[in-house]
């Protein structure tokens, strides 16, 4: 981390901290830093920063810092931190709010965690239900790794349990309209 | 005992078996499954990452469509259960979140009926003294890791039915179902879910723990209730040992394939035989699917 100083730090970062407490609905100041989510949290030790810490930066002011980690995107939403947290801080809708912001300025830390859930998400919009081999190829064609666990699609077609050809709904329409009209609502906030 | 089914995407691909043994379980038992007619896909992780409204109305069309019926829904997949219980406290807790959501899906949904797991539905509705009057091949000497993952008992003010840290639900129902239920502390760790393919590298690190630590407590096989754990620990067992240097050979089990076992069905009509790591063998090595009458040690 670089050096910052801390009051003009304070000062400046206001807004992005005020905004990821409404966008998550937590109250930032909860937290007494027990550090009892990160203890249990089954991904601290892929992540650059604790949930712990990610928090810790948004008190101190120093969201910027919390939106270059890698943190909010690695997490699993297991809920194992909300669940054990004595202050009951919502730490997975935070990460989500953290990781919705980031992506608004551009700044996507794990390229292959949003290709994935876009793949989904298309694939339920155009079909009404996810198309896992369809999946499977268009995530590894985009996140530029055409053979990854190319060894797994040969027994799962044999065991018949990936098809080529989508489940599509007959309603699709229905499902495209709630798309849509979600979409004119602007989504909501998290 | 009548509900709505709600299968979900993976029970028609991946977990093909778990809808398999669900459906030969409930009419075993008596429980009517009235499959939603052309449901859709309740979202996943993936619309709960990218947009609120759409992770809550897409599982919310499925869940008005068994409304309209006067149903309570069952779910298998943990993960359709955790967001169906979502969309349900939504609409229940606010009304102007129940117009919103009603105004995306077109329909009305005001919440009168209950998600169900169907875990929940088979242990605590159907109930274990009736489950173990039908039992006929006893999971005798199978020692089992009751294994829940995370988004079955978390957050617990969504799913509650049982303890979000040491759930008990599925070890009962193992012992009902006359086998061993071991002691051990992964059974709500998180598998990684869809890390497993966004981040090879981190998923098979947390998959290889939740089978070593099975292993170290003394278990055969491990039992799920969601597909993507099964998934996880089934399909991606050998890369998450290899990772490691090491060798597993856990069997993955639905609950719904050991209750079909129990109650007398044969590993094919379940689907044990669609899986990555062969269960049989050590079914036979236990001399389960032999009936008790004939076998040499007494269940
Ligand atoms: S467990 Fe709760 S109070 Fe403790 S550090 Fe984590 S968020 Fe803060
Ligand atoms: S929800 Fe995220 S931060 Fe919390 S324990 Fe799980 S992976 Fe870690
Ligand atoms: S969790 Fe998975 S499989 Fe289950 S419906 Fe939702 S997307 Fe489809």
């Amino acid at each position: 981390m670089e050096r910052v100083e801390l009051a003009g730090a304070l000062r400046e970062n206001l807004p992005l901290k005020s905004q990821v407490e409404a966008a998550s609905g937590v109250t930032l100041s909860d937290c007494y830093q027990c550090g009892k989510c990160s203890a249990g949290c089954p991904v601290a030790f892929a992540m650059d920063y604790t949930p712990r810490q990610v928090i810790r930066l948004l008190q101190l002011g120093l969201g910027e810092e919390a939106l270059k980690s890698h943190t909010p995107w690695l997490c699993a939403s297991c809920q194992a931190c909300y669940t054990r947290c004595p202050r009951e801080v919502n730490l997975p809708r935070l990460m989500e709010a953290v990781r919705q912001e980031a992506r608004r300025r551009g700044m996507i830390n794990e390229k292959k965690v949003v290709i994935f859930d876009q793949a989904f998400l298309s694939s339920v919009e155009r079909y009404g239900r996810a198309h896992e081999m369809g999946l499977m190829v268009q995530y590894n064609l985009q996140s530029g790794q055409p053979f990854k666990d190319a060894l797994l699609a040969p027994p799962l077609l044999l065991k018949g349990k990936i098809s080529p050809i989508p489940a599509k709904i007959k309603n699709v329409a229905e499902v495209k309209n709630i798309f849509a009209r979600a979409r004119a609502k602007g989504g909501g906030q998290h | 005992m009548k509900y709505a089914y709600y299968p979900g995407c993976s029970l028609e691909a991946t977990a093909k078996e778990y809808n398999q043994s669900a459906k030969i379980v409930a009419r075993h038992l008596g429980v009517e499954l009235w499959e939603i007619p052309d449901w859709s896909c309740c979202g996943a992780t993936a619309a709960h990452n990218n947009d609120h409204l759409l992770s809550l109305a897409l599982p919310a069309r499925n869940l008005a469509l068994a409304e309209a019926e006067g149903l309570d829904v069952a779910v298998p997949c943990a993960a359709c259960f955790n967001r169906l219980r979502a969309a349900e406290a939504a609409v229940r807790e606010s009304e102007s979140m129940r117009a919103t959501i009603s105004e995306i899906i077109g329909r009305d949904y005001r919440a009168t009926n209950r998600t169900r797991a169907f875990l929940d539905v088979m242990v605590n509705e159907v109930g274990l003294e009736k489950i173990k009057e039908q039992v006929v091949k006893p999971l005798a000497g199978l020692k089992l890791a009751a294994y829940y993952g995370c988004l079955l008992v978390r957050p617990p003010e969504l799913t509650a039915f049982d303890d979000p840290e040491d759930p008990m639900t599925m070890d009962r129902l193992v012992l009902a179902l006359g086998g061993e239920a071991v002691s051990w502390s992964y059974k709500t760790e998180c598998c990684g879910g869809s890390l497993a393919t966004a981040r090879t590298d981190i998923g098979v690190r947390m998959i290889f723990q939740i089978l070593r630590h099975a292993r170290d407590a003394g278990a055969e096989g491990i039992v799920t209730a969601c597909p993507l754990c099964f998934l996880n620990l089934d399909m991606r067992q050998g890369q998450a040992a290899a990772s490691q240097g090491e060798q597993f050979n856990l069997p993955i089990f639905y609950f719904t394939e050991l209750m079909g076992i129990a109650l007398g069905y044969a590993p094919k009509a379940l689907g044990l035989t669609s899986h990555f790591v062969n269960p049989i063998p050590l079914l036979e090595a236990r001399e389960i699917l032999r009936h008790p009458a004939t076998r040499r040690e007494t269940a």
